[in-house]
């Protein structure tokens, strides 16, 4: 009774704007940052305010204008050698610096490392509210003007709302892959505030001694198609087939954890529970059995085709295209038809665009 | 010698959870608890820093009384002293108050048994899934922050620095600092032992020492439970079961199926949209 009270006596006016924390690595931003500017635009028109960005590092000039393009109204940048690598104090005192001055309602950040390093930091530092790892954000208008942010919940089995009514900022974290960036539009204009840098190098104690790329990382949770195969391969050969499959759709490979297991592929490729979870808009399962554990990390994939030699496996409840059959047999003419396709569309195209012109 | 605090959440082993089809809601009956497995994790690295340099290591979980029994395995796994900081007031706690509470807890077990230089939590748990906590306990203590952690290259007691190897998304980090600091564990940080069979009978006749809000003074009651919280909850929902209606592509052989595959492929515009044809959504 008493909180309802006092929830009436909250005045929120000052806070206004959604804001978007712009992850990058050495000039280069992850797209997670554009899909959140892209979602934030959405939230932004639907509370008749502001979108704001923020772009924080060395030598990331370029970014503001790319989130201008991609749907920001002003952009707040801070620029330092300090800035260079992302470390959490530095990071975290912009941050602060800038939600202190310019109070938006609404911070999002990816649900990155980084973001949820630095998110983590931000709203106990404030304090407020924090919902991890949304997968959808939408809004309640005036007056409430409440984020409702979705999360899934117990391995993915159940979906929960998360509101924060007492504090502000309102803050989440949203996962990858999940929401869509606007198309750039160079034409768009927007303002762009510079920020000072107040910590300096020595009060900073973590240093970055080196960072080395993962070569071999493939990158499933943004794949927007993957081809994944479990124990129905029989060995790690049979991965060269699906990588050839992937190569000629430009996607990744996946894998069941029993494949993983078994050491025919890496433990970066396992989809499932305790792997990744994927949203591609296509998605492969080769000779997987279709275990819950599996489908979990991939039934909100836009399109499943299932190839399995057992027409009861239950991999074809979850799949939109099912393929009775022996992987070895359909696997190569899938990879042979395909190159066939594209390279015949690129040819139609071409003389599409020769009659156009 | 160094002081290590590794905190631990007892949680439902979320694998096992099942929903109930009739009502739409979590059954949670009969589901395992289990000490959350990146804090074992924590909790492994911390034994081995202490066989390596020796340290004190001190378990500490929030949680119901029940929790006692995940604190008992820590012990038989090797660490020396487990907290259990339980009450009724503590329920319903966000990450906020989660991490205002540990953070009360850890400054008093250093009034209890020394400076604090390195707190282990796990990635994330099992149930809530955040992340959270570490990063709220690392701000509300200032200690140093290391999310993400594969590897601990270095542990310098005297020179009081750590340093670790973080995996991000796109490669792995080398980050060194100094202490206090916090650090949170992945599954490729370390393989956890197997406790002994001395260690067990350890863990088994061990009583935890158990703290309430009475123990804590200085405790400020709005910041804890679920008035402390400041998410709520709203709705919860089962997504529903996309009911997939499979088209089987039945052709007599791999290359008719392969066409016929992709003839639904094209018919649902998926080339336009995966960027096979170039351009194809503004030609269409
Ligand atoms: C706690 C826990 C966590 C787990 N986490 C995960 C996880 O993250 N990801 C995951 O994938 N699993 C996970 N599992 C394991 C999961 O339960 C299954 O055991 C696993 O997914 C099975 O892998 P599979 O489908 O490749 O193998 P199988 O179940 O053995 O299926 C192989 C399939 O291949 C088919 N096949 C065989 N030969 C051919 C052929 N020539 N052509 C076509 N089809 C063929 C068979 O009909 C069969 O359906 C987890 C399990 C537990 C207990
Ligand atoms: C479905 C669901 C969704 C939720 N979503 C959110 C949300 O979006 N935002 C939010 O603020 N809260 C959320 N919560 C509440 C959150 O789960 C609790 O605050 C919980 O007490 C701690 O968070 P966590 O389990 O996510 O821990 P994490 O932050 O994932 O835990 C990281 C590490 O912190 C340590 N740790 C965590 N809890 C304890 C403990 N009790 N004792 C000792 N060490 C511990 C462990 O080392 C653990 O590995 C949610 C809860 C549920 C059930």
């Amino acid at each position: 009774m008493a909180e309802a009270v006092q929830e009436q006596a909250y005045d929120w006016s000052e806070y206004r704007g959604v804001l978007i924390y712009v992850e990058q690595r050495e000039g280069l931003a992850k797209p997670v940052s554009w899909q959140l500017l892209g979602q934030g635009r959405r939230l932004a028109d639907k509370l008749d305010t502001q979108l704001f960005a923020a772009v924080i590092g060395a030598q990331v000039e370029h970014l503001a204008q790319d989130a201008v393009a991609y749907g920001a109204d002003r952009v707040y940048i801070c620029e330092a050698e300090e800035l260079r690598d992302y470390r959490t104090r530095p990071y975290s005192r912009v941050m602060m610096q800038l939600i202190e001055e310019v109070k938006p309602e609404i911070v999002l950040f990816g649900a990155t490392a980084t973001g949820r390093d630095l998110a983590g930091a931000i709203a106990t530092h404030l304090p407020t509210g924090l919902t991890a790892d949304t997968t959808e954000l939408d809004v309640e208008p005036d007056p409430s003007r409440l984020l409702l942010a979705s999360r899934p919940a117990f391995s993915e089995k159940m979906m929960a709302t998360i509101l924060c009514k007492q504090y502000r900022p309102q803050m989440a974290t949203a996962r990858a892959g999940v929401f869509e960036a606007l198309p750039r539009d160079n034409q768009r204009s927007g303002e762009v505030i510079r920020l000072d840098n107040r910590m300096q190098e020595e009060d900073i104690a973590a240093k970055v001694l080196d960072f080395v790329e993962d070569q071999a990382s493939v990158n499933l949770e943004e794949a927007e198609i993957i081809v994944a195969g479990g124990r129905g391969l029989g060995g790690p050969e049979a991965f060269r087939l699906l990588g050839e499959l992937a190569a000629a759709m430009g996607g990744e490979v996946g894998a069941s954890r029993a494949a993983v297991d078994a050491g025919w592929i890496g433990h970066e490729h396992q989809v499932g529970q305790t792997g990744y979870t994927v949203r591609p808009k296509l998605y492969f399962a080769i000779g997987i059995s279709g275990a819950v554990q599996h489908t979990v990390g991939m039934s909100n994939a836009d399109c499943v085709v299932a190839i399995n030699k057992d027409k009861d496996a239950p991999i074809f409840q979850v799949a939109h295209y099912g393929i009775v059959g022996d992987l070895f047999q359909i696997v190569p003419a899938l990879t042979e038809e395909m190159k066939r396709r594209k390279a015949a569309g690129m040819q139609a195209m071409h003389e599409e665009g020769e009659v156009g012109a | 010698m160094l002081h290590i605090v590794v905190c631990i959440k007892q949680v439902p082993d979320s694998r096992e959870i099942r929903i109930d089809p009739a009502t739409n809601t979590l059954i949670r009956q009969g589901v395992p608890s289990i000490v959350n497995f990146y804090d074992l994790h924590g909790l492994e690295e911390a034994l081995r820093i202490k066989e390596e340099t020796g340290a004190r290591v001190t378990v500490v979980t929030m949680g119901p009384p029940p929790a006692e029994k995940s604190l008992k395995i820590c012990i038989g796994l090797g660490a020396d002293e487990a907290v259990l900081v339980t009450d009724r007031g503590f329920a319903g706690a966000d990450t906020l108050a989660t991490s205002y509470v540990l953070a009360k807890t850890i400054e008093k077990v250093e009034q209890e048994w020394g400076k604090v230089d390195i707190v282990f939590c796990g990635k994330q748990t099992l149930d809530g899934d955040t992340g959270q906590v570490g990063p709220g306990i690392a701000c509300r203590l200032d200690l140093e922050q290391l999310t993400y952690v594969s590897e601990v290259k270095q542990v310098n007691a005297e020179q009081r620095t750590v340093q670790v190897g973080r995996k991000l998304e796109d490669g792995i980090e080398t980050v060194e600092t100094r202490m206090p600091v916090l650090i949170t564990a992945l599954k490729e940080l370390n393989q956890v032992r197997r406790a002994s069979l001395p260690g067990m009978i350890r863990g088994h006749r061990y009583k935890p020492t158990v703290w309430t809000t009475a123990d804590f003074p200085d405790l400020d009651r709005a910041r804890i439970g679920l008035k402390g919280s400041p998410t709520i909850v709203a709705k919860t929902w089962v997504p529903e079961a996309k009911s997939v209606n499979c088209q089987w592509i039945d052709g007599e052989d791999a290359q008719a199926q392969a066409n016929q595959l992709y003839d639904g492929l094209w018919d649902a515009d998926l080339p336009a949209r995966l960027g096979w044809v170039q351009g194809g959504a503004s030609h269409g």
